[in-house]
């Protein structure tokens, strides 16, 4: 499978942690960005994510490949769903396998770090009160 | 010439679509944005937004070819 996906239907967790498998993996590092019941002292009640698909791919490519190259890791896997998603649905998954667990901290860090800058991705709020919006946080 | 462009997010909301063929004279995407985001509305300025022409990520001073795929894309808010 790719390294970095982009995912219609609820991430499997599971299959994607057995991806990371590898002899020489003495650490494995996984992340879950999970849909959060509020944000910014609003209350939320779930969230749609809409994404350029094309490019978002490459540029989560991109980010697994920079993330290689500083870290000594084994496997690198990188998920991000799309669509309409409920309170603690998985949203994003980042898992990262390595000799040692610094490298796979590291790795699992700088991605998911990488991805909600720089993947053309965007979340819209859909509120207990009030219209939904979409969210343009200014950039870092 | 004619350009198709993507739309998303908060400019899809605003331009009523997510894609639309353009006929313009504009040759360059900083010339072209400021055509659009008039007719459309937008109130993003280019130095909120990034823009992607064919696929991939580029500048404002970017030139256009015919028939070339422009996306101008807000802050992103994934994860």
């Amino acid at each position: 499978m790719e390294a970095f996906g982009i995912s219609a239907t609820p991430i499997a967790v599971d299959a994607l942690r057995r991806e990371l498998e590898s002899a020489g993996a003495g650490a494995v590092v996984c992340f879950e960005g999970r849909v959060r019941d509020h944000n910014d002292g609003r209350a939320v009640d779930g969230l749609t994510y809409q994404a350029y698909v094309e490019l978002a791919k490459a540029e989560g490519a991109c980010i697994v490949a920079e993330a290689r190259a500083r870290f000594s890791v084994e496997r690198i896997v990188c998920v991000h769903r799309v669509g309409d998603l409920a309170l603690g649905e998985v949203a994003v998954w980042t898992g990262v396998s390595a000799g040692h667990r610094g490298a796979a901290f590291d790795a699992c860090r700088y991605v998911i770090d990488e991805v909600k800058a720089r993947v053309p991705i965007w979340k819209r709020e859909h509120y207990v009160e009030g219209a939904p919006e979409w969210l343009h946080p200014a950039a870092r | 010439m004619n350009y198709k462009l993507l739309y998303f997010a908060s400019l899809c909301d605003a331009a009523g679509c997510s894609e639309e063929a353009v006929s313009s004279a504009a040759c360059d995407v900083r010339s072209l944005y400021a055509e659009i985001a008039a007719r459309h509305g937008f109130s993003f300025t280019p130095e909120h937004l990034r823009v992607a022409v064919n696929g991939a990520f580029t500048d404002w001073e970017q030139r256009l070819a015919n028939n070339d795929e422009v996306v101008f894309l807000p802050p992103v808010s994934g994860g």
